[in-house]
C-alpha cells in the first residue's frame, strides 16, 4: 500500500499479533482433536510456531480492542440478518420471474484492511450482497445486490451497508475510528460522492 | 417428553429446515439469470442450511469430540464461503454473460480500470502467499 502510510508495527505490537495468532492455531488445533489434553495443548504450540516461522502472516495492523457489547450487538444482529437474507434468496429462487440486481459502490469511513475484509465477510452473508471488487486506495466496497427493484432501494441498501460499518467499529475499532464515524453520522457527508481523493 | 426426545426432536426440525435450504440454494443456482445472482445462491442460503444442519448433528450426537469438529466446520464455512463467491464474481465482471439489462444500476462499470490498474502496480499485495 502506498499511497496510505502505515505507522510501523513496534515489536510489542508484532508480539502482540504473534501472540493472538498462537492462540487462534493452537484453539484450532485443540477442537480438531476434540479433546482438551496437555499433549494436545504442547503439540499444538509447536505446530504453531512451526508454521508461523514457515509461512508468517502478512502485518495486520489491529488499533482497536474489542468491546464485548456492541461485539454481542453485531453478533446477534448477523444471525438475524443471515437468516433474513437465507430466507430471501430461496424466496427469489422459487418465484417466479428473473430477480433485479444491482451493483452499488459504498465508500466506507474508515479505511483499513481490516475494517474493509470485516465488511466485506459481513456483508457477503447478510441480505442479497456480495463483494464483486474492493478498492483499497479509497475503501470502497463494489457490492452486488439482488432482488432489488428500484433506486430509492439502492440509497437504502448503502445506508444498511454503512449502518453495518458502524456496528463492526463499534465492536472491534479503535477510539480514533469510533470518533470518525460518530463525527460522520452527525453531519453527513453524502455518501454517494465517490470521485474525491482518497482520505 | 424426555429432555433426550425434545432435543432430538429440535435435532429433527434443523436438520429438516437445512435441507430445505440447500435445496432452495440449488435451485437458485439453476434458475438465477447470471453468474452473480448464482454466487448469491452460493453464499447465503447454503451456508445457514449447513449450519442448521451441523447444529441438527451436534444436538443429536451430544459428545465433545464430535461438537468441536462441527464446530471448526461452520466457523470455517463462515470464513471461506464470501471469500468463494467474491473470487468467483471478481473473475466474472465484466463479461458478456452478466445480464445489463437486469442491473438496476452499475456504480463499478466507471471505476473498472482504474481499480485494476491499482492493482496491476502493487503486484506483491496480491499475492496470496508472502515471504518475508
Amino acid at each position: 500500500m502506498t499511497s496510505q502510510p502505515k505507522a510501523p508495527l513496534t515489536s510489542r505490537d508484532r508480539r502482540r499479533n504473534r501472540a493472538v495468532a498462537v492462540t487462534g492455531l493452537v484453539t484450532v488445533w485443540v477442537l480438531l482433536w476434540g479433546t482438551f489434553s496437555w499433549a494436545n495443548v504442547i503439540s499444538g504450540l509447536v505446530v504453531a510456531a512451526v508454521l508461523l516461522v514457515v509461512f508468517p502472516l502478512p502485518p495486520v495492523t489491529f488499533a482497536g480492542r474489542i468491546r464485548p457489547v456492541p461485539l454481542l450487538r453485531f453478533l446477534v444482529r448477523f444471525l438475524r440478518d443471515l437468516v433474513v437474507a437465507s430466507v430471501q434468496v430461496a424466496w427469489l429462487a422459487v418465484r417466479p420471474g428473473e430477480p433485479h440486481s444491482a451493483i452499488i459502490a459504498v465508500r466506507l469511513r474508515v479505511n483499513t484492511d481490516l475494517n474493509l475484509t470485516l465488511t466485506a465477510e459481513a456483508l457477503s452473508l447478510v441480505p442479497g450482497s456480495l463483494i464483486v471488487e474492493a478498492d483499497r486506495r479509497t475503501g470502497t466496497l463494489y457490492v452486488h445486490v439482488i432482488g432489488i427493484r428500484g433506486l430509492d432501494e439502492v440509497e437504502r441498501f448503502r445506508h444498511g451497508v454503512r449502518e453495518l460499518e458502524a456496528r463492526i467499529v463499534a465492536a472491534v475499532g479503535s477510539a480514533e475510528e469510533r470518533d470518525r464515524i460518530r463525527h460522520d453520522e452527525a453531519e453527513p457527508s453524502g455518501s454517494a460522492e465517490l470521485e474525491g481523493a482518497p482520505t | 417428553m424426555t429432555p433426550d426426545e425434545i432435543l432430538d426432536t429440535v435435532a429433527g426440525i434443523c436438520l429438516v429446515a437445512g435441507a430445505l435450504l440447500c435445496v432452495a440454494a440449488g435451485i437458485a443456482l439453476v434458475r438465477f439469470p447470471d453468474v452473480l445472482s448464482r454466487m448469491h445462491a452460493a453464499a447465503k442460503p447454503q451456508v445457514l442450511g449447513l449450519l442448521l444442519v451441523l447444529l441438527g448433528c451436534a444436538l443429536r450426537l451430544r459428545t465433545g469430540v464430535d461438537i468441536t469438529t462441527l464446530v471448526l466446520v461452520g466457523l470455517f464455512q463462515l470464513a471461506t464461503a464470501p471469500v468463494a463467491a467474491h473470487m468467483v464474481g471478481r473473475t466474472a465482471y465484466p463479461h458478456d454473460d452478466i445480464r445489463r439489462d437486469l442491473l438496476i444500476t452499475d456504480e463499478l462499470a466507471g471505476h473498472i480500470d482504474r481499480i485494476r490498474a491499482d492493482r496491476a502496480g502493487e503486484p506483491e499485495e496480491t499475492s496470496p502467499v508472502r515471504t518475508a
